[in-house]
């Protein structure tokens, strides 16, 4: 089957205006999303992963500036396949065109993203009212089926529910009925799980999975949970900075990371035979994107740098069709050497573990 | 719901009674009696104070008051205008204080509102600044400074509205008052509005709001507007019974013959019963003002709607 490319981001570079000068949030961000199918963005807070989302939503905070770059979205338009780019068209247009029926979104934490004066069942048959001018009562019926789609029970009461009567993973699950109502191509999820008790989080992530699975749409994670991204993604793009630092299919980023920065997060996520007394963190913490960044943004924590790091960014090295790395460790003439051992001995646990769930 | 306005209306009694008692223990206190005049005789005024019934303890003076207040007979006036009911004097004043008072409440609200919504929306444009200019302008300036001004250029320059206040012609000639006491009302609500707005517009909802599409009227008044209310409808409580109870001096220099001038009148006269009568007036008009402001406090916000439904039942 030929995969059907919807989201296709070049060059992205992204900066805000702030009291205390310019800060380069994104510089220079590729991706590539198709239907069907689950991008994680990793990344430590920071790294412009939620910018990058925002970008995508045309959300962005009035004090943005894009400098450079192109957010193509393909859509359908009443049975036409049109492609718009999102951040050439007017917040207005977005919002008629495209925020609610094409792109959704589901925000971090459920106990601030609804409106506590509006019912749930009036905020979830908003935007199909606006949009599709759909009569009061199908809209309603709708709201019911999508709540029972999310796992409430007794919708047709639910419905009459204000959001200060249900609790944290109740609301993420309206949340997630809100952003289905227009039956979006693609659903965006910021850190979905993250204001929530680990019981709910992998509920919530059954989900979103299993909604993706009925409806055919793709979905963008954006988290810094290693664990989340191994329950959802497909593929992984890995943020360090505003930028990419390594992408690929989930078992390449985990079983066979080439970017340091890959291997500290890999580590620093605990697992049950963690040996070591301390767990593994990445020293030092991200730069100042107020600075201009010479070099390799992660050289000043990595100590695999080259001499090389500090003065020219490396490109993103190719490994295969789908796994790249930024990283001059990479380049031929770099020193070989292999991953830590640590690394090594954890991606061997967790193949075993891998192993162990197949059979 | 209505279990909780019983109890708010019981506790409402009880505050009175409680305002009363004190008024009429400080009249009491107050050196004088209505009766000043230094050319009439004490067997003169000993007689004058056995016909009102002054010479009587004070315990069955008070109990005496409280019996005509529950009757709504406020008594008579001693002074400011002898032996007349007090009843009839509030019957004209009452509702002129009120009516211009209301007035100016909706005329700031609005204004108010449309000011802060505006500066909010265009935050840090010169709209934003400007309505920052009223706001520091209708705060700081005393409303009789804006009723000179405006007397002087809209009535006496271009004769556009009357000097004074007429009963014949009680909407027009009330319009200058109104604008004057709504100042602080404008200045009040839309600095209120412009932080309440431009924190309910940065806030989570209304991003998943403008995420769902909607943008516009449907978002700046469905959700942004109906929650940044919530607290502005505590500002506007104090703020209503300040107007209602009118602004002395603006009474005073548009010759309106309202509250504000009768209370000043009655408390140099030292005529008790009107001194008493008009501060219960302002009294009532407070805790009523303040028992609609708890309700409207439900019907925006629902959580509060429902807690009360949930104690209360």
């Amino acid at each position: 089957m030929a995969r059907e490319k919807i989201m296709e981001v070049r060059d992205l570079s992204i900066s805000f205006k702030t009291t205390s000068g310019i800060l380069n949030a994104i510089r220079g961000v590729d991706m590539d999303l198709y239907r069907g199918e689950t991008v994680a963005i990793v990344g430590e807070s920071g790294s412009g992963k939620s910018v990058t989302a925002k970008a995508m939503m045309g959300i962005l905070a009035s004090n943005a500036i894009v400098n450079s770059g192109s957010v193509k979205f393909t859509y359908d338009n009443k049975g036409v396949s049109k492609t718009v780019d999102i951040l050439k068209m007017k917040k207005s247009d977005i919002r008629r065109e495209i925020n609610g029926q094409h792109i959704a979104m589901v925000f971090q934490d459920p106990m601030t993203s609804l409106d506590p004066t509006m019912t749930i069942g009036k905020q979830i048959t908003e935007s199909m009212i606006w949009h599709y001018k759909t009569p009061k009562k199908e809209a309603e019926e709708k709201a019911i089926e999508l709540l029972s789609l999310v796992g409430i029970t007794e919708p047709e009461k639910r419905i009459k529910n204000y959001p200060h009567q249900l609790s944290g993973g109740m609301r993420q699950r309206v949340v997630i009925a809100i952003a289905m109502a227009c039956d979006p191509d693609l659903l965006i999820c910021d850190e979905p799980t993250t204001a929530l008790d680990v019981t709910i989080q992998a509920r919530i992530l059954e989900l979103i999975k299993d909604i993706q699975y009925k409806k055919n749409i793709s979905v963008i994670y954006i988290t810094h949970d290693l664990g989340v991204v191994a329950k959802v993604a497909d593929y992984v793009d890995v943020m360090y900075a505003g930028k990419l630092v390594e992408k690929g299919t989930i078992d390449e980023i985990f079983y066979e990371p080439h970017h340091p920065y890959t291997w500290g997060l890999l580590s620093a996520m605990p697992d049950l035979d963690t040996r070591d007394e301390r767990l593994y963190t990445i020293p030092g913490s991200p730069p100042n994107m107020m600075k201009p960044i010479p070099g390799d943004a992660f050289a000043p924590r990595n100590q695999y740098a080259l001499n090389i790091d500090n003065r020219l960014d490396p490109p993103m090295f190719k490994l295969t069709d789908t796994h790249y790395a930024a990283t001059w460790l990479l380049d031929e003439r770099a020193p070989k050497f292999d991953m830590p051992p640590e690394i090594a001995a954890r991606i061997a646990r967790m193949k075993k573990e891998e192993n162990h769930d197949d059979q | 719901m209505n279990k909780y306005i019983l109890k708010r209306l019981g506790i409402a009694a009880l505050t009175l009674l409680v305002i009363v008692f004190i008024l009429f223990m400080m009249m009491k206190l107050m050196p004088g009696t209505p009766f000043n005049d230094e050319k009439l005789p004490p067997e003169k005024i000993a007689s004058l104070m056995a016909k009102y019934g002054l010479d009587k303890p004070l315990y069955v003076q008070f109990f005496k008051y409280v019996v005509n207040l529950v009757k709504f007979d406020f008594g008579i006036s001693y002074v400011i205008n002898k032996d007349i009911s007090i009843n009839l004097m509030l019957s004209t004043r009452v509702p002129t204080s009120i009516r211009i008072g209301l007035q100016a409440v909706a005329l700031g609200t609005v204004i108010g509102l449309i000011l802060g919504i505006v500066a909010a929306l265009k935050h840090n444009t010169i709209w934003d600044n400007l309505t920052t200019v009223i706001s520091v302008l209708g705060v700081s300036v005393p409303s009789y400074v804006f009723a000179l001004g405006l007397l002087y250029v809209f009535a006496f320059k271009l004769k556009l509205f009357p000097l004074l206040y007429s009963k014949v012609h009680p909407f027009q000639s009330s319009l200058l008052p109104t604008f004057s006491l709504s100042m602080f009302t404008i200045a009040s609500i839309a600095r209120f509005t412009r932080t309440e707005m431009l924190e309910v517009l940065d806030s989570d909802y209304i991003l998943l709001v403008e995420s769902k599409g909607i943008s516009g009227s449907a978002l700046i008044f469905r959700h942004a507007l109906r929650n940044a209310l919530i607290p502005i409808v505590t500002v506007l409580g104090p703020l209503v019974v300040g107007l209602m109870t009118g602004s002395l001096v603006v009474e005073k220099i548009f010759s309106i013959p309202g509250l504000g001038a009768m209370t000043t009148a009655a408390i140099q006269a030292n005529d008790y019963n009107v001194t008493i009568a008009s501060t219960y007036i302002y009294s009532l008009m407070y805790i009523v003002i303040m028992l609609v402001v708890d309700i409207s406090y439900g019907i925006i916000d629902p959580r509060i709607r429902l807690a009360k439904e949930g104690s209360g039942e």
